[in-house]
């Protein structure tokens, strides 16, 4: 094999890493350089640095230290089995990339993953040298996300949260049995041990010493996971449960949600057929109502076809729409709960409503000073200049919502 | 008609001074033409004499807002903080009006401000250039839409702090040299060297793309095309819009390749791993629980929590089923009534060490509730699916008494689960004639509320542990 030049290497371990959703680089510890004696800065919310055409932001300098890999996942484009061309970097040029990127104000840190070789105890322990690198010897105050490889000692692990600010591992499909059929190496109960110890870990971090000192801070934004939407026949209550239950286990940051996607050089075990890009979106939505919005697992899911989100009207519209009973709501009235139930109410609306609601009675306009949605929320609400008449209970209120149907081709 | 220069440097202190002076003086805001980067300090002579500060109390949240809006380009931006500062003066409750269209109006400018210093921070691009110093040295051209590179320079401060740099715009230009910051007038766009890094982030840039999620609008929503003169990957975009529909359908539409020969290798040697013989039947047992599928609660918990303790331990304890500590930490009694149950077992003089501690049921069943786990009840058929285990457990470890805590260790040792607070504290018999303690579950201890119970509760636990700590030394051979 000829010998590749970084910038070959670069470009196969960059795009074989391009399936990982997660971008976030905040909520980690402050950070700075001001007194010269290192680089870089976190401060709260990260930063995108560059946004791709596919809409996703690019916040990390996110490659795979190699993806050679042992294992055989039918939805991954680095399994054994695939033809992908293979690079692997050396621990000294992740280093160096990813400092020459951030000192041109291209990234805000590193994320690095890695394909399975010989052990996974040699692949973690690697990662980990490299994010020591980096803290230790370099100075680098940037964001590290390392991605955890389930199976590497605990000790690999502990050493990782110190330098990380996130670590992650990723359950991969919705249930046991996917994970089993598509990629049959691994093991969910190995996947969920491991975010267990990590949460373990961090709550001891956490804790006062006798002394009143705190131990060195493990991972201080938390650990996340990424599931493959679409590549198995899972129903997004399915996966909303999963992620239900992760979130309350294992004390996530987030659960991403990845649309399975075509990939070079793909097994003949997966449909190549592509879900909707819109799946995600609306998983994403649901996920918020239920960790911002009060909303309840079921009731997100009455509210289905099948198990599945409507991809046509938002998840809290279709809610609204199932429960018009409820409506419309009395914007100078209503409890903080309720309010956030308004479709086309963020947080933030409910938030200055509320405020601005104890000086004075609200008007129609204000609302739409505020930022509320009102084509959304007009149907629902009730308040000084407005009401929704006989506009709640109408029977093609879905339709002024929904895209008009589309008329099958003929030909 | 007092008109007020306000300079390019520190406009937001100048301005927050010259208001508050404005104010103690009474001056209405028709009153007033204020301008910006008007260069002659005399000028300020035209103010009114200020009265001292703290004549005006001002809301926080006003202080923040003028401090951002200050840097906005709009030439109104002063009159109508001041306007609003004004309207301030015995209206309480206005900073809180987020309907008030004069505050709406601001509020939006404050957005524009932060917007464009949030993109200065994300877009601005350094390439290296020739040092002066030491220490490595870099230079940056950006054209934000308001006066924001002073505020936003100790960005740059606290993030590059170990090297020197430039950054030029329109209207000013910032110097930053072994730690410290300079400002100097703007300029046009200089001529900065070629950087051989941008080659690979072009390369990075291109190859994170996936071309089978084109969405153009969410890119230019997020990172407006205005940017994209100043950024170096920004050139690769129309290509690689224009070539993703292709590199997509090629990709949906090539035939599946056979495997690399190594593939076969390497899946035969993954297969013959992994197989170390158990030391001994716990360890058997243990391996063989956690493929455990008899009941549905192995779909939630994170892993099974087989018991724990030496394989000839005269006694076994057998709680309910593991918490939430329990199920994170893989072993048994870990958790708040884990920890109880030593306090008073150590106290009752009962060696926690030489017992064998284990779970009526393996999996911890619970449901979901926001960030926490709801411990729930396992019921009779999931009891009935664990005894198994359990009983695989009394089997290996042969114990010579069985101290059952709970409701639900009863029901799986003796087959009856109920009146256990008048059983507690009695000697009964499993099937096969082990005797049997039975006495109440630490967690109850924990959740009692009423202090009368609590202490009845205690006493009645610990009264049972002693009994058990008897019953072993007159057993003991």
């Amino acid at each position: 094999m000829s010998r590749l030049s970084l910038q070959d290497k670069l470009a196969i371990l960059s795009d074989a890493a391009k399936y990982d959703a997660s971008c976030a680089s905040s909520g980690t510890a402050k950070r700075s350089s001001r007194k010269g004696d290192g680089l870089g800065s976190t401060e709260g919310s990260g930063i995108c640095h560059a946004y791709a055409p596919d809409g996703r932001c690019i916040s990390l300098l996110k490659i795979l230290l190699t993806n050679f890999c042992i294992y055989d996942c039918a939805y991954c484009v680095n399994r054994v089995s695939s033809n992908v061309k293979r690079a692997r970097f050396t621990i000294d040029e992740v280093v160096t990339l990813t400092l020459e990127f951030y000192r041109r104000n291209y990234i805000e840190g590193l994320f690095l993953s890695s394909g399975i070789v010989r052990s996974p105890d040699d692949t973690m322990a690697e990662m980990v040298e490299i994010a020591r690198k980096l803290r230790v010897d370099e100075g680098f105050r940037g964001y590290i996300h390392l991605k955890t490889i389930p199976d590497a000692d605990p000790a690999l692990i502990e050493q990782a949260g110190l330098y990380a600010d996130r670590l992650s591992i990723n359950v991969e499909l919705p249930t046991d049995m996917s994970v089993k059929a598509f990629a049959p190496e691994k093991n969910p109960v190995t996947i969920r041990k491991a975010m267990a110890d990590v949460r373990l870990r961090k709550e001891a971090a956490a804790e006062r010493s006798h002394t009143g000192r705190r131990g060195a801070r493990f991972a201080p934004a938390g650990q996340s996971t990424q599931m493959i939407v679409g590549a198995d026949g899972a129903t997004d209550a399915t996966i909303l449960g999963q992620s239900t239950r992760l979130y309350s286990s294992y004390g996530l940051k987030r659960v991403y949600y990845s649309a399975f996607s075509p990939i070079p050089d793909a097994t003949a075990k997966l449909p190549l057929i592509r879900p909707p890009l819109e799946r995600e979106h609306r998983l994403y939505q649901a996920d918020w109502l239920l960790r911002f919005y009060g909303f309840a697992l079921d009731e997100i899911t009455a509210a289905t076809v099948d198990g599945n989100l409507d991809l046509h009207v938002d998840p809290k519209l279709a809610w609204a729409l199932a429960n018009r009973g409820a409506f419309p709501v009395d914007v100078n009235r209503a409890p903080r709960d309720m309010l956030l139930r308004v479709p086309g109410f963020g947080t933030k609306s409910v938030a200055r409503i509320l405020t601005t609601r104890r000086h004075r009675t609200l008007r129609y306009e204000d609302l739409v000073r505020m930022g509320a949605a009102m084509a959304k929320a007009r149907a629902f609400v009730t308040l000084g200049g407005w009401s929704p008449g006989a506009l709640t209970d109408s029977a093609d209120l879905r339709a002024r919502f929904a895209p008009p149907p589309e008329q099958l081709s003929l030909f | 008609m007092p008109t007020i220069a306000l300079p390019i440097l520190g406009t937001a202190a100048a301005w927050r001074d010259a208001a508050r002076g404005l104010l103690a003086a009474g001056v209405p805001p028709q009153d007033i033409v204020w301008q910006h980067g008007a260069v002659a300090a005399d000028l300020f002579a035209d103010a009114p004499a200020t009265s001292g500060p703290g004549t005006a109390t001002v809301p926080r949240s006003f202080v923040h807002l003028a401090a951002t809006v200050c840097w906005h380009s709009d030439p109104e931006r002063f009159g109508r903080l001041y306007a609003l500062l004004w309207r301030l003066q015995g209206s309480d409750g206005l900073t809180q009006d987020h309907g008030d269209p004069d505050l709406a109006k601001l509020r939006a400018m404050e957005k524009a401000v932060r917007r464009d210093k949030h993109k200065m921070t994300a877009f601005l691009r350094f390439r290296e250039i020739a040092p002066v110093s030491g220490r490595r040295r870099f230079a940056a051209w950006f054209e934000p839409d308001h006066h924001i590179l002073e505020p936003v320079a100790p960005f740059f401060m606290r993030r590059f702090g170990d090297m020197d740099w430039v950054i030029a715009t329109p209207a000013l230009g910032a110097t930053f040299t072994s730690g410290s910051i300079s400002f100097g007038p703007g300029r046009t766009k200089p001529p900065l060297p070629e950087d051989a890094t941008e080659e690979l982030w072009e390369t990075y840039f291109r190859n994170i793309f996936n071309p089978a999620r084109l969405k153009v609008k969410a890119m230019t929503a997020e990172m407006p095309r205005k940017y994209w003169k100043n950024m170096p990957e920004a050139a690769a975009i129309p290509d690689m819009i224009a070539s993703a529909g292709a590199r997509a359908t090629e990709m949906q539409s090539a035939a599946p390749t056979r495997a690399p020969a190594r593939a076969a290798i390497i899946g035969r040697r993954l297969g013959m791993t992994d197989d170390t013989p158990p030391v001994d039947g716990l360890d058997a047992l243990r391996r063989d629980a956690e493929g455990c599928t008899r009941c549905p609660l192995h779909r939630d918990a994170t892993q099974v929590v087989v018991g724990e303790g030496p394989s000839d331990a005269p006694l076994m304890v057998v709680g309910e089923q593991p918490g939430d500590q329990e199920d994170l930490a893989g072993r048994p009694f870990v958790g708040p009534a884990g920890q109880l149950f030593d306090r008073f077992a150590d106290e009752a003089g009962l060696d926690r060490s030489r017992a064998f501690v284990t779970n009526a049921v393996k999996h911890f069943k619970f449901v979901p509730r926001g960030k926490r786990r709801i411990h729930q009840k396992p019921d009779a058929g999931e009891v009935q699916a664990c005894r198994w285990w359990l009983d695989a457990e009394r089997q290996l470890v042969r114990p010579g008494l069985i101290l059952a805590m709970g409701a639900t260790a009863a029901a799986s040792v003796t087959g009856k689960g109920q009146g256990i607070m008048k059983r507690r504290g009695t000697f009964e018999a499993a099937e096969d004639g082990t005797p049997v303690l039975l006495t109440l579950h630490p967690s109850y201890l924990l959740r009692v509320p009423d202090a009368g119970a609590r202490a009845a509760a205690e006493r009645d636990f610990r009264a049972d542990l002693a009994a058990a700590a008897r019953w072993l030394a007159d057993h003991a051979a």
